[in-house]
């Protein structure tokens, strides 16, 4: 195998694993800090029908979590082992959060094995509760941390390179780079508004399948006013990244909204074909992108004419761009309207359509989470690391990459089949209405 | 050799691969002991001390060794270039059956999704994980990478003739199914369940033996294909007299069923004593005999920086585990199933 297709192997691999990875580590990230409301809620409530919530999330979580920290083990390895010299350089300047990371993994780890082993074991509820917050902070911030690793691929910064000798390293200025605060904040809280809308999903489906039962509208109830309130902030960091993009990364930004040419005024192309290098039955919104771009709609925008051809990204992360945008904002939309219509008690949000809507929420919500990755990690090509390393250059020089991209695609297939079988066998053998009918006769004879 | 940040660096890496190299091979161990007994037709003996055990801790395990291979990365980046490019097919396999056995471990537990193919298949995955696993040692010892155009290539046909590589993974296997035989007894003999007790005892006897014939093996096999590693091992040879003495301790506790908890103990020193042996024997290289770890190390400030996350990490991470083990492990009540408590 020549390197061209160790290259070309390697990248596939990474994009398998980083996108099979990222459903499951999302969820890992978001649904701890749901269960803990739904707890919270259920303790100042003294309603039982939460702390069930809580208590079947859990069961489910567990579940997802195995295979998000196998795949994260394995996506680990495979930076290593597909791109030994990106990883050489990134040791030298960004081990740190990849460190402290697993940190907080271990921390995770350690309390989800209490909690789980823990329901019912304290008299007081927030006993458990307290066990649950580790958790779900070391699942945030792994997300943190090694977010801090991905926006230092996006803007490194913290080193000098001279020579091709690395000097003046400063691992603290590595970490804290432009890219950070953006990058860390969307995508905790699309992992947050991520869960909620697959929880949704799932209390949505529950109640079109048969059982009316009032702990599914309750759970519907609390996780859509979760996903407004993550897909409202959610919206508002998006502004952010574009100012962020604009200063920093503006040939990403030039390709993702077609922005050929570099003027002032500019305005925001959604949607669309490119035909020969012209833009076909594209919504043109005026000054949009330059506000998008600087917060001015007369502000110059960088278009791709200022860049040399073999650093300008594919402009394919057009259509991901618009994907993971359209599908954000039509979430956040309908979660607005479920809430508000169920303050104001509309009756159309009872209906079948309505609910088969909200059941396509959790899918949709993951394909805009996998649109976004791809959209970050294409649009940063060719660099590996932007402006310091190619990724044709940073890749192995094994000839065994194409085996292993087989082995583990046939890796994820039984891992997502068998999460999946899992899952569906859970909670079809124990429905909640037997498991509160269980839990009445348990309270009723005080068996233990 | 003084205390330089290379030292303390491979110090707390080694460390963490000894803890992982403890509690994986107890994991391990049990998959395998459980398996054999359902094929024999004697689960019912083992399953349930096993099962008690496993499942609080088993994402913990795996822990131990993603901490070691990105601190590894961390403090000596360039190994990511020599081992990165040669253990491309060793590692990926690993992290296959780790995969497959970590994912199916949480299915069969949570999801009551098993069957007595899973518990065979979660029994030999768990030796073939250390086997692969191991491999990264024998090719630490030089001889199997060369380097073409600038690049390391692994020399698969000369590894896999090698006595020496199969010897340490015979050495990984049995010491894993004596380590994890002995801590089960302990266990077992906790949870007052006396036909376990009986049972592990007996596998921890048997294991015994075969651990220390291998293990002085490759020693002798050193000799041959490391000169230079056999010579400084031979300069430590009052860590490995000492680590013999404890083995032999060991044994003989088990063997008068007197007091496993210290057995266990013992044990544990006879591995840490052989474990940093061989670690020390084996400095100042990471890899015969391209790689030492003065001339993989990182820059200064990100040594002191993840020293100092490091100490702050664990000034985190070892009361957690202490409330880990106490509500489990040294928990009577759950050791014993008076309670079950899972979600």
């Amino acid at each position: 195998m020549g390197n061209e297709e160790a290259v070309f192997f390697s990248r596939i691999l990474t994009e398998l694993t980083l996108s099979f990875h990222i459903l499951y580590a999302t969820i890992g990230v978001g649904v701890p800090l749901m269960i803990m409301i739904a707890q919270w809620v259920g303790i100042k409530k003294n309603d039982e029908h939460y702390i069930l919530l809580a208590r079947r999330w859990a069961r489910g979580f567990v579940i997802t979590v195995a295979v998000g920290v196998v795949t994260g083990t394995a996506i680990g390895l495979q930076l290593s082992l597909l791109w030994p010299n990106f990883m050489e350089l990134a040791g030298n300047v960004i081990a740190l959060p990849l460190f402290m990371e697993t940190f907080a993994f271990f921390f995770e780890a350690i309390f989800l094995g209490i909690y789980l082993y823990t329901w019912d074991r304290f008299e007081n509820q927030k006993k458990h509760l307290l066990i649950l917050i580790p958790v779900a902070i070391g699942a945030s911030f792994s997300a943190v941390f090694i977010t801090i690793v991905n926006s230092f691929m996006n803007a490194p910064q913290g080193f000098d390179l001279v020579n091709g000798e690395l000097i003046n390293i400063n691992p603290l200025l590595a970490m804290f780079n432009p890219a950070m605060p953006t990058k860390v904040a969307h995508v905790v809280a699309t992992a947050y508004m991520t869960s909620a809308f697959v929880l949704a999903s799932i209390a949505a489906y529950r109640l079109l399948k048969g059982s009316n039962h009032i702990y599914h509208k309750k759970a519907l109830f609390l996780t859509l006013k979760l996903g407004l309130i993550f897909s409202i902030a959610t919206a508002i960091i998006g502004d952010f990244s574009g100012k962020y993009l604009a200063e920093y990364q503006p040939e990403k930004l030039a390709a993702a909204e077609w922005h050929f040419e570099t003027e002032e005024n500019a305005s925001l192309v959604m949607y669309g074909v490119l035909d020969d290098g012209e833009v076909k039955y594209a919504i043109k919104i005026p000054y949009a992108l330059s506000v998008l771009a600087h917060g001015n709609p007369f502000a110059e925008v960088q278009g791709l004419d200022q860049f040399p051809e073999d650093e300008v990204p594919p402009l394919y992360i057009h259509y991901l761009f618009d994907l993971m945008v359209t599908i954000g904002i039509s979430l956040t939309g309908l979660s607005a309207l479920y809430v508000l219509a169920t303050w104001r008690r509309w009756s159309f949000v009872q209906t079948k359509w309505f609910r088969w809507i909200l059941v396509a929420g959790g899918p949709l919500a993951l394909l805009a989470i996998e649109a976004g990755w791809w959209f970050a990690e294409v649009g940063r090509q060719p660099w590996v690391l932007r402006g310091i390393m190619r990724t044709e250059d940073a890749a192995t020089t094994s000839g065994q990459v194409d085996l292993m991209l087989a082995l583990f695609a046939g890796l994820y297939l039984i891992l997502g089949i068998g999460s999946i079988v899992v899952l569906r066998r859970m909670f079809k053998k124990n429905p909640v209405e037997q498991e509160i009918e269980d839990r009445r006769k348990e309270q009723d004879g005080d068996i233990t | 050799m003084t205390l330089t940040l290379e030292i303390i660096g491979i110090s707390v890496l080694w460390m963490f691969l000894f803890g992982y190299v403890i509690v994986a091979s107890i994991d391990f161990g049990a998959g395998f002991f459980n398996a054999y007994n359902t094929l024999t037709r004697r689960e019912h003996i083992l399953t349930n001390i096993i099962e008690r055990y496993l499942s609080p801790v088993w994402e913990v395990t795996n822990v131990f060794l993603v901490f070691f291979f990105v601190g590894v990365i961390g403090f000596f980046p360039k190994t990511a270039f020599y081992y990165g490019t040669t253990l491309l097919v060793p590692a990926s396999i690993a992290i296959v059956l780790l995969a497959i056995r970590g994912s199916y471990y949480a299915f069969a537990m949570y999801g009551s999704y098993g069957h007595k193919g899973y518990t065979f298949m979660y029994g030999i995955s768990g030796l073939f994980i250390p086997a692969s696993l191991s491999v990264v040692l024998t090719i630490s010892e030089g001889g199997f990478i060369s380097m073409v155009n600038g690049n390391p290539v692994l020399d698969y046909f000369g590894l896999f003739t090698s006595p020496l590589t199969w010897s340490i993974v015979v050495l990984s296997i049995t010491a894993l199914l004596y380590i994890s035989a002995v801590f089960l007894t302990w266990y077992a003999n906790k949870a007052g369940d006396s036909s376990a007790t009986d049972l592990l005892r007996k596998y921890a006897l048997i294991w015994s033996l075969p651990t220390m014939i291998t293990a002085g093996g490759i020693i002798f096999e050193l000799r041959s294909h490391n000169p230079e590693h056999y010579a400084r091992i031979l300069d430590l040879w009052w860590v490995f007299g000492l680590s013999f003495l404890l083995f032999v301790g060991t044994v003989w506790l088990i063997w008068k069923r007197k007091n496993y908890g210290l057995a266990f103990g013992l044990l544990t020193g006879q591995f840490a004593l052989a474990f940093f042996g061989y670690g020390v024997s084996h400095y100042p290289y990471l890899l015969y005999p391209y790689l030492t770890i003065y001339d993989s190390f990182t820059n200064e400030a990100m040594a002191i920086a993840l020293i100092v996350a490091f100490i702050a990490g664990l000034g985190l991470l070892l009361p957690s585990l202490y409330l880990l083990l106490r509500l489990f492990l040294f928990n009577k009540d759950y050791v014993r199933g008076n309670k079950d408590y899972h979600a």
